[in-house]
């Protein structure tokens, strides 16, 4: 499965993900015995192209956040490789591609100035005992890159380009409105001019006037800064709006990945086709079928056999029972990993 | 049913359809310019300022608005359970009473009007329409339910507090029926607590009874909490956020059963939301609500495809919607939500407002405008 | 849910060009609580008169004996023998003794009368270690031989009891301080460390914490005491006894240290600092320890009371300070026989400023409990 992306168009590939595992032991008693393994991450495959935004959506507990997390290392991954096209570690300035997973602790730390994070919760991911300076000004102090006059004027002109006046420099997280946290956290996060930004849903804990400001910010400082998002969230809509491809994933598996438009219109998982039904469309008269899934997400710690969503599926085969799919590319840019991939007739919106 | 003999079985097939009146369009619930108020330190916040709406039986009315705006507290005003410091500062909230069980002496039903406002918070008469005749579910799931407790343990201390068992007399077939009440056994709990499990979809409801809130899933939990407030048969139920901690395919099945429980039992259902998709699916009217004001109150048709105060109006396009991709950035409102400590003059929306006419909106304090068939807004357009 | 933050939002609405700190905020909350204020403010008076300056307040030096064995205090009178109004005086006494009794008694001898002066001059001391005076708040103008000023008796010694409270006070709360002090660093890093790093040193931490703990403390205490070697200097034998107490107080500290990094170990702050490349060490002691500071602070201060005591308490039993030195705890040591309380109950005294630090410490630390969590909507 490792190099089955291999195949696929890789033309401007910043971030390619492979097999990328995470088990989180289970331990018990005394002698902390392991006695099984959360498969929280198991086998995500996925890549993002420069400039472009990928899109992971699944339900809670499905594994995108630890996904996400897995890839800068912030947890140490079990097994895969996450190739990364980086240009400060690479000798004469020209990017090139290198295993993250690869790398020693000075590596990573460098690597981090390419790769930035936007969190979810825009009261937590702020140290509520720092200005609004210091939090932005914080990855440059790390990485060496503070100077005194210099740096304050950076700061200032990314409070600005976010939407915040420079006069808010010295006051702290508590003083802000949620929609204006999200917005320092994404003036830190663009502060050592990242290529890759991974946003671990932005815009989830935000009201809806506020979701559509961040959005469209995020949208704006893409085309400015020509980043790449990793967009992780939960709610389709969202991911639709703001995704070039969107990935989806279930239970630690990336179960199909494609280009949005594709993927709402023709989706060849029958996850997707249930997700896709179950979202509530804002208008009273749209008249959906909607496909209730039986049953709960399954258990991370004790998956069923076979595919991971045959107890839940609709269409289930006894292939599926006992066989795992493997994710492959049915078309041009469209992954799935479904035995029935081509058989099936699913509805899109 | 797989156990007709049993009593509780019996009582819970024919008392709701007994008791209830006939016509499903009678109002139950009648806010009239309701007005809560949160003394802090700092100053007052007009948390709910002059709400008017009301909610006829079986009809499932929408409040939406963003956090902060009121839609909580208006829930909480009902049930007189307005956290401290926040205080009931005017209108009245009628309740159109049905006596809950036929009388001993055969007569026909009253209806009694209660102003909820007026009653003591802590009262007998509170307790027993809070829970029994109108029920609350709320967003935290986990948070709701006693860790220490059963989900069995929970629904019987609603059915026991709330529910009362007919005893057919033998004197029956007299021109009225005369029956007499009891309250129900702790076996006759039981039973009902499985059944009630069974009908909000939960498998196995003979095992999931005994288990504790933490063996659930998040879905399950709210189920529960569900079966829970359904578990008296409320007249009403006021449903905070509902689905706002559940996944998609959990929330549609939550939403399923609630409009299936609505129509096998007539209730009315308060649904209050941020999320413009359920609501869609879910009301037949809808209030909006803005900083403490209703902004817009229409029928949900209406209301989505006919919007017309510009809150209402940006609300509704700054959604992403699944679909064609259209490229278009999002429609924002632009600003932010003002401090409600030093709310704006005028139109309290006006510093964000698309549609702002200056020397009117920052002004004058716009009325509540009849703009159509009930449909109203509280905006200057639509005043001469 | 909009029922909890419609209250408690905060006043965005004050423009200020420099925001609110946490600290601010605390300092806001802190001024509110009277109880506390008055805490803080009696007990800054405390520190000031005896550690700062009791030299100055006591009327005369800590050794500076008499022939005025076990007098009584001294009244303060306003009016004479004559029923006459006066400036406030004192009478002396004279020694009587009582064949009958076999006892040596004081007797007030109304013809000497010295009146009570403020800044009199007396016995010379350095004030604050660095300006050498002669000025003591009050006392009476009269050769030392002749008469003194006991306004809470003299001990065995003829030595002022109320001088040898003043000074006594200042190890006794400088114990604490230190003690406190020292147990904060150390409980603080071990709980930091254990806390943020989980695993085997989690459990070595823990484990070490427990022994501590379930060890029983006057036989460790007797021991550690024994251990300090009889030459040394009554000032080591002080450092020693307060790192001591602060060896054995640390445990609780780092326990409720690391309770609290676990919890923010979670919070997406510190996985931020990490996810752009922060070193442990930033991410521990900038961005996790401050955030338990404000808890840390108020198991400090309702913790210094105890320190004070464990000081009085062994001193008390003779394995704490000894004399020379003098503590609130050797003090109570001179006034623990039953004669002391029959014939010389004034040697009590030094209880009543042992309750009163107590009682200052814990309405501050109760002040500061409330002020330090301004986020809560009360």
């Amino acid at each position: 499965m490792t190099d089955s992306l291999q195949n696929g168009k890789k033309d401007n590939i910043l971030l390619e993900v492979n097999g990328l595992k995470k088990y989180f032991p289970i331990q018990k008693g005394l002698l902390r015995k392991v006695v099984g393994y959360v498969k929280a991450v198991d086998d995500v495959s996925l890549y993002v192209r420069e400039g472009e935004t990928l899109g992971l959506v699944g339900e809670s507990g499905c594994g995108k956040t630890t996904a996400s997390r897995s890839i800068i290392r912030l947890y140490e991954p079990t097994a895969g490789q996450v190739l990364f096209k980086s240009r400060v570690l690479s000798p004469d300035g020209r990017p090139r591609m290198v295993n993250l997973l690869e790398l020693n602790r000075e590596q990573m730390t460098k690597v981090r100035e390419e790769i930035a994070m936007i969190f979810q919760d825009p009261i937590n991911s702020l140290n509520p005992r720092m200005t609004v300076a210091d939090i932005i000004a914080e990855p440059m102090v790390i990485h060496g890159k503070y100077q005194k006059g210099r740096s304050e004027e950076i700061i200032i002109s990314l409070l600005e380009r976010v939407g915040l006046r420079a006069d808010h420099l010295r006051r702290y997280p508590h003083e802000f409105s949620g929609g204006q946290r999200q917005r320092i956290g994404i003036a830190r996060a663009l502060a050592l001019n990242p290529r890759l930004v991974l946003c671990d849903e932005p815009v989830s804990a935000l009201d809806v006037s506020i979701q559509a400001q961040t959005l469209n910010l995020l949208q704006d400082l893409q085309k400015d800064f020509n980043l790449s998002y990793l967009f992780v969230a939960h709610d389709l809509s969202v991911v639709q709006h703001i995704s070039d491809r969107i990935a989806v994933m279930y239970v630690g598996k990336v179960v199909e990945m494609a280009s949005s438009e594709e993927l709402y219109a023709n989706p060849l998982h029958p996850y997707t086709e249930a997700l896709l039904s179950a979202v509530p469309k804002p208008d009273p008269l749209y008249k959906s079928e909607r496909i209730i899934m039986q049953g709960d997400v399954a258990d991370p710690s004790n998956p069923p056999s076979g595919c991971y969503f045959h107890p839940r599926c609709r269409y289930v085969i006894d292939r599926c029972k006992t066989e795992a799919p493997a994710f492959r590319e049915v078309k041009p840019d469209h992954w799935v990993a479904c035995h029935r991939a081509e058989e099936l007739q699913l509805k899109g919106i | 049913m797989e156990n007709p003999s049993q009593p509780a079985a019996t009582a819970t097939a024919d008392q709701p359809t007994d008791a209830r009146p006939a016509d499903a369009q009678q109002t139950l619930i009648e806010v009239r310019d309701l007005k809560v108020e949160f003394n802090i330190r700092g100053g007052v916040v007009k948390a709910v300022d002059g709400l008017t709406f009301d909610i006829k039986r079986g009809q499932t009315v929408g409040i939406i608005g963003e956090s902060g705006c009121g839609k909580s507290v208006t829930a909480r005003a009902i049930l007189r359970m307005v956290p401290k410091p926040g205080k009931i500062t005017g209108g009245e909230i009628l309740y159109y009473r049905y006596s809950r069980y036929p009388r001993k002496d055969g007569k026909s039903q009253d209806i009694e009007v209660i102003d909820m406002t007026k009653l003591d918070p802590d009262g007998e008469l509170v307790r027993q329409i809070r829970g029994g005749e109108i029920a609350m579910i709320f967003q935290e799931p986990m948070s709701s339910l006693t860790p220490v407790y059963t989900a069995g343990t929970h629904l019987n201390e609603a059915i026991t507090l709330h529910r009362l068992i007919p005893l057919k007399r033998l004197g029956d077939q007299m021109v009225e029926k005369i029956v007499e009440y009891r309250r129900v056994t702790k076996e006759e709990a039981r039973e009902i607590a499985i059944q009630m499990l069974r009908r909000v979809g939960i498998p196995k409801p003979e095992q999931r009874v005994d288990s504790y809130p933490h063996q659930l899933s998040g879905g399950q939990r709210q189920r529960v909490m569900i079966a829970i407030a359904l578990s008296t048969e409320p007249y009403m139920l006021i449903a905070d956020e509902p689905t706002t901690a559940l996944d998609v395919s959990i929330e549609a099945q939550i939403l399923d059963i609630m409009r299936e429980l609505q129509q096998t039992a007539n209730m009315a259902i308060m649904f209050i939301t941020h999320n413009l998709g359920v609501i869609a699916s879910m009301a037949d009217e809808i209030v909006v609500m803005y900083m403490g004001k209703q902004v817009e109150r229409a029928k949900v048709v209406d209301l989505f495809y006919n919007p017309k105060h510009p809150y209402t109006q940006a609300l509704l396009q700054s959604v992403p919607k699944l679909g064609p991709k259209t490229g278009a950035r999002l429609a924002s409102i632009e600003g932010m939500v003002p401090d409600p400590l030093h709310l704006p003059s005028g139109c309290v929306f006006h510093p964000r407002c698309p549609a702002f006419m200056p020397g009117k909106c920052d002004k004058l304090i716009p009325q509540w405008n009849k703009v159509g068939e009930n449909h109203w807004a509280r905006c200057l357009l639509y005043e001469e | 849910m909009a029922v909890a933050t419609a209250p408690s939002a905060l006043p965005l609405g004050k423009k200020k060009e420099v925001g609110q700190s946490y600290w601010d905020l605390v300092w806001y909350r802190f001024k509110k609580n009277k109880l506390g204020v008055i805490g803080a403010v009696l007990l800054v008076a405390l520190y000031v008169s005896f550690v700062a300056i009791p030299e100055f307040i006591a009327p005369y030096q800590l050794e500076n004996r008499s022939n005025f064995v076990e007098a009584p205090p001294t009244a303060i009178r306003l009016v004479d023998a004559n029923g006459q109004f006066q400036a406030p005086f004192i009478y002396g006494l004279d020694r009587k003794v009582d064949t009958v009794k076999r006892l040596r008694t004081w007797q007030v001898n109304t013809d000497r009368k010295y009146p009570v002066r403020l800044f009199v001059q007396g016995d010379e001391y350095r004030l604050l270690g660095l300006v050498s005076t002669n000025i003591h708040l009050f006392g009476i103008e009269a050769d030392q031989k002749e008469q003194r000023i006991f306004i809470m008796g003299a001990d065995a010694l003829g030595r002022d009891y109320f001088t040898r409270i003043m000074y006594g006070g200042r190890l006794s709360l400088m114990i604490g301080l230190i003690g406190q002090f020292l147990t904060l660093a150390l409980g603080a890093t071990l709980g930091v460390i254990s806390g943020y790093y989980g695993g085997a040193v989690d459990m070595f931490v823990q484990r070490f914490t427990e022994f501590l703990a379930a060890f029983p403390n006057i036989p460790l205490f007797m021991a550690l005491s024994a251990a300090i070697p009889a030459f040394w200097s009554p000032i080591a034998v002080y450092f020693m006894l307060t790192i001591i107490l602060a060896f054995l107080g640390w445990g609780g500290l780092a326990r409720q240290v690391r309770g609290l990094i676990l919890s923010l170990r979670e919070r997406e702050y510190a996985l931020a600092a990490k996810s752009f490349g922060a070193k442990d060490r930033r991410i521990m002691f900038r961005h996790l320890l401050p955030g338990t500071m404000s808890h840390v602070i108020v198991i400090a201060t309702l913790s210094i009371p105890g320190m004070i005591l464990a000081e009085t308490a062994l001193s008390w039993l003779g394995l704490g300070l000894r004399p020379p030195l003098t503590s609130w705890g050797t003090l109570l040591q001179d006034a623990a026989t039953v004669r002391a309380i029959r014939f010389v109950p004034w040697l009590l005294w030094v209880v009543p400023p042992i309750l009163l630090t107590i009682l200052t410490y814990n309405l501050l630390g109760d002040g500061l409990r409330d002020a330090l969590d301004p986020y809560s909507s009360r």
